[in-house]
């Protein structure tokens, strides 16, 4: 479904941070991108909806190539793309209510969503994603009252009310607790299952990947080192991806493989990731 | 002095210390130049009398005529109106100049910023009395002229600090409105303007009490308002008249200021 073909990126002070990536995403398919910090995997997740325009290359989402879309285009085509921020890239100053309706921007003109007027249709979809991610109550709070947890969660309404084939998830947890963390990476790989979407999720946290995510791929200075399950990350497969470390340490948690819910608390915490 | 055999320390070095010495010396000697310069330029007549005068003045300015209040109201009313529905002027015509002119906004980083910029200046250069004058002569004496006065003054004022607020908003939510498929006035819509809100409301009200105090002059010059009053009273050297004038513009400025006050404090 989603196709990157030889995906190459030079920033302009020189640096090269994705070099030709070839990588092929199934519908409904969950990958974990891990690496170490500017390996790219940012670069790369931008690149697919062209927030950071690649230098060569091509991104095919269903059989249409991203990379050849003028602007009226690419519009069109970041509909079917949502995307979920580290920080969670709400806008501050608006309502809970409202910021899950900017995922529709893309469907309204401008003079409806300036006077807020969405189609009944929007506003119940967004009802029902509210109450599937447990915000049902918190709908006309401004999106500075709320937790980390909870920004983040309206963050995740926000992409699907695009009614998207494809998440693009960058680092979703680095700015949250252990359990807040566990919780959020179990409602995204549940909600992709229940919509058959597929995902490419950046994660700085091993461990974590490898707890809900079936396929990870590594990168080291933008190049894919690794793509497979995650039992096959060994310590060496490990040295490969982020250099020389004694990743026996951390074995607790590597050894894993468990996708299955748990109930949180009696989960295994990985020791040194 | 230093026990032998330590370093000893000084804060400068012996010929600069003689330096800082003679700055000082020659600095000394150019303000009593200046002040002998001046005084031999000063009639100490009027200088010596001025006690006299103000005792005098101030005398004939009490009692205040309040009965001349009744006169005031409708030139007052005029002032806060050329004041407000200046300052709105100025508003509809700065927020776009302040859009081209921000670094994240602009539609064009060498065309149009740059003549953004020098609406900015230009506005902000000239007093809004110079204005005044100017457009006395165009359009003849009367509030209108205040009006344009005073917004022609504010554009400058209002886009600048607002082109500086857009230039600093978080650029990850304009960059999830984005990838939303939103078009770009959406962007701006959704993504820019929540952000800069508080800043726009500040500046607005900011602007509008310092406009409240500009107007009370431009009659100075005909263009409206008390500052009318103000000078045929001074012409007349009618003083208690005078008194209540300056009287009554404080409590204005005063009122202004509370509301401003009043309106920040609820947006932030």
């Amino acid at each position: 479904m989603l196709t990157l073909k030889a995906l190459t990126k030079r920033y302009k002070t020189g640096d090269l941070a994705l070099d030709s990536v070839d990588l092929e995403v199934a519908r409904g398919q969950v990958v974990a991108l891990i690496g170490p910090s500017g390996a790219g995997k940012s670069t790369m997740i931008r690149c697919i909806n062209r927030l950071v325009e690649p230098s060569s290359g091509d991104v095919e989402l269903d059989g249409e190539v991203i990379t050849r879309l003028g602007a009226g285009g690419l519009r069109r085509a970041r509909r079917r793309m949502g995307m979920i921020f580290q920080e969670y890239a709400l806008v501050e100053r608006l309502s809970v209510m409202e910021n899950v309706l900017s995922g529709r921007l893309g469907y309204v003109g401008f003079w409806q969503s300036w006077f807020r007027r969405f189609p009944g249709t929007d506003i119940a979809e967004a009802y029902r994603l509210l109450q599937r991610v447990g915000l049902e109550d918190h709908y006309d709070k401004r999106a500075d009252e709320l937790s980390g947890g909870q920004r983040q969660r309206v963050g995740i309404a926000r992409a699907l009310i695009q009614d998207p084939a494809l998440l693009l998830v960058d680092e979703p947890t680095a700015s949250l607790d252990p359990k807040t963390s566990r919780q959020i990476m179990r409602l995204i790989c549940e909600l992709c299952a229940e919509r058959e979407l597929a995902a490419i999720i950046n994660i700085h946290d091993v461990a974590l990947a490898q707890l809900f995510v079936g396929r990870i791929v590594g990168l080291k200075s933008g190049r894919i080192v690794y793509d497979g399950p995650p039992d096959g990350l060994t310590p060496e497969v490990l040295t490969t991806i982020y250099g020389e470390e004694d990743w026996t340490l951390a074995k607790p948690g590597l050894s894993g493989g468990d996708t299955g819910g748990g109930s949180g608390e009696d989960e295994r915490v990985a020791g040194a990731l | 002095m230093p026990v032998t055999g330590e370093k000893g320390w000084q804060r400068r070095t012996t010929p600069v210390q003689l330096a800082v010495w003679f700055g000082w010396l020659l600095g000394v000697a150019l303000f009593v130049w200046c002040w002998q310069t001046i005084s031999a330029a000063t009639t100490w007549f009027f200088v010596t009398d001025s006690p006299r005068v103000i005792a005098d003045i101030g005398g004939r300015m009490f009692p205040p005529a309040w009965s001349y209040l009744d006169k005031l109201w409708q030139p007052m009313w005029d002032t806060i109106n050329i004041a407000t529905l200046g300052t709105l002027m100025a508003m509809f015509m700065a927020v776009p100049v302040a859009f081209m002119a921000a670094r994240n906004t602009t539609p064009n980083a060498y065309v149009i910023r740059p003549l953004a910029l020098l609406i900015i200046v230009s506005s902000r250069s000239i007093n809004s009395l110079i204005w005044a004058l100017l457009l006395v002569a165009i359009m003849g004496p009367g509030v209108l002229a205040g009006i344009f006065a005073i917004s022609l003054r504010s554009i400058g004022f209002i886009a600048k600090l607002l082109y500086e607020a857009i230039e600093e908003i978080d650029h990850t939510q304009v960059e999830a409105i984005e990838t939303t498929g939103a078009g770009r006035a959406q962007v701006m819509a959704w993504g820019i303007v929540p952000q800069i809100m508080p800043a726009f409301a500040g500046i607005m009200v900011f602007r509008w009490d310092i406009n409240i105090r500009e107007s009370t002059v431009l009659g100075l010059v005909g263009a409206g308002g008390i500052g009318l009053q103000l000078q045929s009273s001074l012409n007349v050297l009618a003083w208690p008249q005078v008194t209540v004038i300056l009287v009554l513009i404080i409590a204005t400025v005063l009122f202004s200021e509370w509301v401003s006050a009043r309106v920040r404090h609820a947006i932030i």
